[in-house]
Formats: structure tokens, C-alpha cells, sequence
């Protein structure tokens, strides 16, 4: 075993872990504060009013940010409780648990203003198409994992169902992600895919990456301070 | 400062999401300042 691998062991448990977690979260408090003050500037004085949609598509700076956010805040905690469930590590356990308020933070976010957004441009506030309905199967995904666990007394049962229910429901992922190939939606293609250029103006574009970094920096400092409280609470 | 409050005439709908999602931030942010708070004195 190198001395990488036991170092990794050593921030494993909870105790060791706390006070690393406070210093992270408070430097990606930080971060997010100030990334989301300059990605604001950006999208409200920086970017270019739409040729279609004139000010209205300014909630994609917020938007396409939050959705992403929601998908890869679930992955991580499938990826955690997968942890928890193989290596039976307390702190995985926690880590699953602490993601899931912030998960279902950010899928609201993304339902919520994807309505404010749908209504001027599509001219509805909601439409059962593939996009949107597996995005809120998403946010009853988080809530069940989080009723299911708040719902069994003994808390290694309680860990360990949650965990099968975040593990399973991660399929529904990849079908958010490619629901707009699949099927027909009302919702547009992906503006932003690693394959080809982003069909979006430069500044546009830069807005909405500082706000997908403010979020992130937002998801980890939150995360590690409601892990703190859970291992405050538990050990 | 009124023609940017106006967003064009989108202000519902850009100040409708901007003001929840800022809005439940800052409340899951109370939330837990409360519940860090509470766990210490535990």
C-alpha cells in the first residue's frame, strides 16, 4: 500500500475528516460568493440581449446551470451510497445523505425556472414531454431517498435502503440527459456538448460557465457543512 | 435603472426565477447556519 492510499484511508473517517471539511467549505463559500457576483454581472451586463428571445433567455444563467447541477449532485450520491453499501464506511453514508437537500435544491430551481421560461417562449408553463417529466422523476428520486431515510428508526437500515433506492433510481440520468434525442421534445437540444461548438454568442456562454462553477462551489460548501452536522449529531 | 427592472417586458418571468432561486438559497443557507448552531450546543 503506497502512502497516498492510507492518507485517503485516514480522511475517511469522521473524525479526521471534520475539520478538513470546515477549511473546504469555507474556501468554496467564499468562491461561490464571488463567482456568483461576477457570472450575475456577466449575464445581466456583459451578454447581449437575444436576437429571438430579447431579456427573457436571461434565466439560462441560472437555469442550465441548476439542471446540470441536479443530474451530477445525484450521480455523486449514487456514487457515495454505492461506497457506503460496498465498504460499509460510515462517512460515504453521510456524504450520500448530506447531498440529497441540495440535490433536490437545484432540480426545483431547474423545473421552477424552466417553467418562468417556458411560459414567454413556448407559451405554457409546463408540458408533460420527456425533458421535463423524467427532471421531476428527479426531484421524487431525492425526496424519496430523504423521506426513506427519515422514515426507518435504525440508521444502518436507514443507510443502507437509501442507498439501494439512490443506486437504482440513476438511471434516470441518462435518460434526463438524452430525453431531447430520444424523443420529441418540446424542450430544445443541448446548447453546450463536448462534441461540437456551443450554439451560443462567447459572452453568453462565459456567463453561464461562472454561474456552473458558482453552483458547484455553492454544492460542495453546503454539502461539507451539513456533513459536519451529521457527523456532529452521530458520533 | 426602470428599463433594466422592466427586462424588456420579461420582468415576471426573469425576476419570477431569479427571486426563488435566490430566495430558497438563502434559505437552505439558514437552515443549516441554524442546524450547525443547534448540533454544537449538543
Amino acid at each position: 500500500m503506497t502512502a497516498q492510499s492510507i492518507k485517503w484511508f485516514w480522511y475517511a473517517s469522521p473524525q479526521t475528516f471534520y475539520p478538513v471539511a470546515g477549511v473546504i467549505a469555507r474556501w468554496c463559500g467564499t468562491a461561490a460568493a464571488v463567482l456568483c457576483a461576477v457570472g450575475l454581472y456577466m449575464g445581466f451586463f456583459v451578454a447581449p440581449t437575444d436576437a429571438q428571445q430579447g431579456e427573457a433567455y436571461r434565466i439560462i444563467f441560472i437555469h442550465v446551470p441548476a439542471a446540470w447541477m441536479s443530474m451530477f449532485l445525484y450521480v455523486v450520491m449514487a456514487f457515495w451510497a454505492a461506497v457506503g453499501l460496498a465498504f460499509n464506511t460510515r462517512l460515504s453514508h453521510m456524504m450520500a445523505s448530506a447531498l440529497a437537500p441540495t440535490g433536490a435544491l437545484f432540480t426545483f430551481v431547474a423545473l421552477w425556472t424552466g417553467s418562468f421560461w417556458g411560459r414567454p417562449t413556448w407559451g405554457t408553463w409546463w408540458a408533460w414531454d420527456a425533458r421535463l417529466t423524467s427532471e421531476l422523476i428527479l426531484l421524487f428520486l431525492y425526496f424519496g431517498f430523504m423521506a426513506l431515510q427519515a422514515a426507518i428508526d435504525d440508521r444502518r437500515r436507514a443507510e443502507r435502503a437509501g442507498a439501494l433506492l439512490a443506486i437504482v433510481g440513476v438511471v434516470n440520468v441518462p435518460i434526463i440527459y438524452y430525453s431531447v434525442q430520444w424523443w420529441n421534445t418540446l424542450h430544445q437540444g443541448a446548447s453546450v456538448s463536448l462534441a461540437r461548438a456551443p450554439s451560443m454568442a462567447a459572452m453568453m456562454l462565459t456567463g453561464m460557465l461562472i454561474m456552473a462553477l458558482a453552483f458547484w462551489m455553492y454544492s460542495i460548501a453546503v454539502t461539507l457543512v451539513r456533513v459536519r452536522c451529521l457527523i456532529m449529531d452521530n458520533e | 435603472m426602470k428599463e433594466f427592472l422592466s427586462m424588456g417586458g420579461y420582468a415576471l418571468y426573469v425576476w419570477g426565477a431569479y427571486g426563488v432561486t435566490f430566495a430558497l438559497i438563502a434559505l437552505e443557507v439558514a437552515l443549516l447556519v441554524k442546524r450547525t448552531r443547534r448540533a454544537r450546543k449538543s
